[in-house]
């Protein structure tokens, strides 16, 4: 019984744990625009040394 | 025309056609300098992958604002609205930019800093179409910022709207009540399984475990995630009705005392599961219904499309100055393309005003000095100065559209179902207490409290919100966009169908032209075009454009007489273009548009003007015709009532010459003879009769141009799927009626177990969410099926698809 009562206790705290990273991640905008990330991480780095050296700063 | 598209030329940065004068740089050819300084400066700073993302994403640059349109930012309290943050080194702002439509936007907008190294980052919102920037403030002034966006061709838009205080801050809530009910409903559900399949007696203890867990669970969807239900039947019951929260609250409720009680006494395990399932089902079904078109604005007023600031002309300078401080007696000055904000007298420069958002009336009207201009109209040609005659909230414009709204009566089928529905479950329960206090008291508290539980309207309540929510989305996808699902309703009942004619039939800013004359040589067509090209006026743009002959050629003596016409000396022959009585003197009116020419000392004939209308409105009229009784009302003149009525058949009734009053009296008149009137129109000039309609239909050019209030927005281009848009509403109404009968057997089933006075939380836990997900699976097929036989586009692939 005490076994069932312990794993309860695991089972929810992980649940809770993932409630928990839900609501971080509408407080941090996750959900909000669906279209810039996706294309954002395509861009090309840009380097300024290597194209405009008159923009480094 | 059609011939000549193929070999004609168009602008390396935004796609529009060359028609005159193409502007070369290096490779690339431009449509306007405009374009060709964007490109320059894209190229100078090494940000040439903004053409290589997509083709040609570059925006019309052919109308540039005056330099002077954000000198108001230097003005600490106005730029205010836009900053967000601002400390000793660094400023946040943010902006709106409409124009903001591919990656090649997200693109340049967010590399900001390698056009100016005082942009320190800048980020996209791309679903708002916001940009924030971060700018050291000693380097670049927020007022140069501004200019530097419009520089790359997004400029901001700026309205009076963002000077009247904050916006509402977007709430994610919701979000959270959604979430934290959908957590506990899990595993409310999972700790019930125990007892649901038997605990033996040894395992008393581990019971008790599970039902506090319950209770505990329980505690934050009743008390936090249920609060947008309690709140909307307190207003209800505040405002003297039931509406449909009401039962709701009241089975979230009694579910939860009675399952608390038997928690407590130890007598039972609770219906926790069921209360906390509502809960999570009923916010879920909202949100789909909510979440539709939040950024599309179906409220604005006068005040998004005001500018925030006009140039002021005191003391012989010229200074920026916020809209509502502007006083009687102000002279303004008014730049090409810009809006006169206030009701005034020309005091100087030809005016020439584009009333076409406010009248309906199609071309623009040129006034005299000392002539009255009205609010709203939009100045062409050179700048002119105006005298104040009225202020800004007392102009003819703003008392458009500050004019009280008549309250309408709430009969919304949902509305009065549910209140009904109240009753009817409190008449149940009182007649299951009647029953029980005669043959066994004991099972009174037991039968009623169990009708209260079951007979929560949720399944009723769900059908209809994630029906709604279902058909808004695919009615979005397909480019009409509703408001709320009330509209649908409003919608499906429609019996009168009244149209505004410019900019809804007709292509705004375009006409078909005509020549009636003598025939016109290849050389005579090419010298007017060039006159025609270096004037400014609309009509005399069409015809450039009608011709396409236009290239690179000097006009001697050239002279623009505004509102009359153009002359001038192309290749030794002398030019004249414009009016009638201009070029002619002759002293006869026409009734339909004409620009006259005359070439040397013959007069070879004229254009003809018509509106372009919209194609295919002859098909999908002919098909509202035998449906709906028409209407058109325009603020035109009726030099084309013989074509419309072709269209709209004998015996319709056409209006020309409405004045915006004229049309809302129209749509009262329809109302007060027990029509259900729905207007289709789009501008200013519409406002009145949009919002007095049932449904008011906005008709919109571009998926970011500005639309007066409405109950629904409409994708111009999709303009000729109406009928289908209707026919598809009225299914809607039919579906949601199916789906209420279902869900009233189910809980005539729920009933018949909790009048006996035996509804185990096993059953309720089977019933509620089985009787929800059948009936929602129901209207959603239905829904996507219907819109699938009807030639819908389900889904945004599939919209982007038949788009091609």
């Amino acid at each position: 019984m005490s076994a069932i009562i312990l794993l309860l206790g695991a089972s929810l705290s992980v649940a809770v744990l993932f409630l928990g990273a839900f609501v971080w991640s509408v407080k941090h905008h996750q959900f909000d625009d669906g279209f810039s990330p996706p294309r954002r991480i395509l861009f090309d780095e840009h380097h300024p040394d290597s194209d405009t050296p008159n923009h480094q700063n | 025309m059609a011939t000549t598209t193929d070999k004609r030329i168009t602008c390396d940065h935004c796609g529009e056609p060359c028609t005159v004068h193409p502007v070369k740089w290096g490779e690339k050819m431009f449509c306007c300098e405009g374009c060709r300084t964007v490109y320059q400066l894209l190229d100078r700073s090494g940000l040439c992958d903004y053409y290589q993302l997509n083709e040609k994403p570059g925006l019309s640059h052919a109308n540039p604002s005056h330099r002077e349109k954000f000198a108001f930012l230097d003005d600490v309290k106005m730029a205010a609205p836009f900053i967000l943050f601002q400390d000793g080194q660094e400023t946040h702002a943010r902006w709106y930019l409409p124009q903001m439509h591919c990656s090649s936007c997200l693109y340049l907008l967010e590399n900001l800093h390698r056009l100016n190294p005082g942009v320190i980052t800048s980020r996209v919102d791309f679903a708002a179409k916001e940009l924030t920037v971060l700018f050291d403030h000693h380097r670049i002034s927020i007022r140069q910022v501004a200019e530097l966006l419009t520089a790359a061709g997004y400029e901001p838009y700026v309205s009076l709207r963002d000077l009247g205080g904050a916006k509402p801050a977007s709430s994610r809530n919701n979000i959270y009540r959604l979430g934290i009910a959908g957590f506990c409903f899990a595993n409310i559900m999972l700790l019930s399984f125990p007892e649901y399949f038997g605990l033996g007696a040894s395992e008393e203890g581990l019971r008790g475990v599970f039902r506090e867990l319950n209770l505990a669970l329980s505690l934050p969807v009743f008390f936090y995630s249920a609060q947008p239900f309690y709140r909307n039947a307190w207003s209800g019951i505040r405002n003297g009705f039931l509406n449909i929260d009401a039962p709701i609250v009241l089975a979230i409720v009694v579910t939860f005392a009675r399952s608390v009680y038997e928690v407590v006494s130890g007598t039972g395990s609770g219906y926790f599961d069921s209360m906390t399932g509502i809960v999570f089902f009923m916010l879920a079904g909202r949100m789909l219904q909510d979440r539709t078109h939040q950024r599309l604005s179906f409220e604005r007023d006068y005040r998004s499309y005001f500018p925030i600031a006009v140039s002021v002309l005191k003391e012989g300078k010229d200074i920026s100055m916020a809209l509502p401080e502007i006083q009687c007696g102000d002279t303004l000055l008014i730049h090409h393309g810009e809006l006169i904000p206030a009701d005034g007298i020309l005091t100087r420069g030809q005016a020439l005003i584009d009333y076409s958002f406010v009248t309906g009336e199609s071309l623009p009207v040129p006034k005299e000095m000392g002539e009255l201009v009205y609010a709203g109209g939009r100045q062409t040609g050179a700048a002119i100065e105006v005298l104040v005659v009225k202020e800004v909230a007392q102009s003819y414009l703003t008392q458009l559209w500050n004019r009280q709204e008549d309250k309408k009566v709430e009969h919304s089928f949902i509305h009065v179902l549910s209140r009904q529905f109240t009753f009817i479950v409190l008449a149940v329960a009182a007649c299951a207490a009647v029953y029980w206090w005669a043959y066994d008291p004991a099972r009174i508290a037991n039968a009623v409290t169990a009708v209260l539980i079951v007979a929560c309207p949720c399944a009723l309540l769900l059908s209809s919100t994630f029906t709604n929510g279902n058909i808004l989305r695919i009615l979005g996808n397909n480019g009409l966009y509703l408001r709320n699902a009330r509209v649908i309703e409003n919608i499906s009942t429609t019996t009168h169908i009244v149209f505004d004619k410019t900019g809804t039939l007709t292509l705004p800013g375009d006409h078909v032209l005509t020549y009636k004359g003598r025939p016109l040589e290849p050389t005579e067509q090419r010298a007017i075009a060039i006159l025609a090209a270096q004037s400014t006026h609309p009509l005399s743009k069409s015809l450039a454009h009608h011709l396409d002959k236009a290239e690179p050629c000097r006009v001697l003596g050239f002279k623009e007489t505004p509102g009359k016409g153009t002359e001038g000396w192309v290749d030794g022959t002398y030019v004249m273009i414009g009016s009638r009585r201009f070029v002619t003197e002759s002293r006869a009116g026409t009734a339909d548009t004409r620009v006259y020419v005359r070439l040397n000392e013959d007069y070879p004939g004229y254009f003809r003007y018509s509106s372009h209308y919209r194609e295919g409105i002859a098909r999908w009229m002919h098909v509202l015709r035998g449906q709906y009784s028409l209407s058109l009302l325009s603020g035109d003149n009726d030099r084309e009532r013989s074509r419309l009525e072709g269209w709209m058949g004998e015996g319709s009734r056409i209006f020309f010459s409405q004045s915006p009053e004229d049309k809302e009296a129209y749509i009262r008149h329809l109302q007060r003879r027990g029509e259900k009137v729905m207007m289709v129109g789009d501008g200013l000039n519409d406002a009145g009769a949009l919002r007095q309609s049932d449904t008011g239909i906005a008709v919109a050019e571009k998926g970011n141009s500005f639309t007066p209030a409405s109950h629904a927005i409409l994708d111009a281009a999709q303009i000729g799927r109406l009928p289908v848009f209707l026919r598809y509403c009225r299914m809607a109404g039919r579906i949601i009626i199916a789906s209420f009968i279902l869900s009233i057997v189910y809980n005539i089933i729920g009933l018949s177990f909790a009048v006996r006075g035996d509804l185990s939380p096993l059953i309720a836990a089977i019933l509620m969410p089985s009787s929800s997900l059948s009936i929602l699976l129901l209207t959603y097929g239905s829904a996507t099926w219907a819109a699938r036989r009807m030639g819908l586009a389900i889904s945004t692939d599939e919209k982007n698809h038949a788009r091609g």
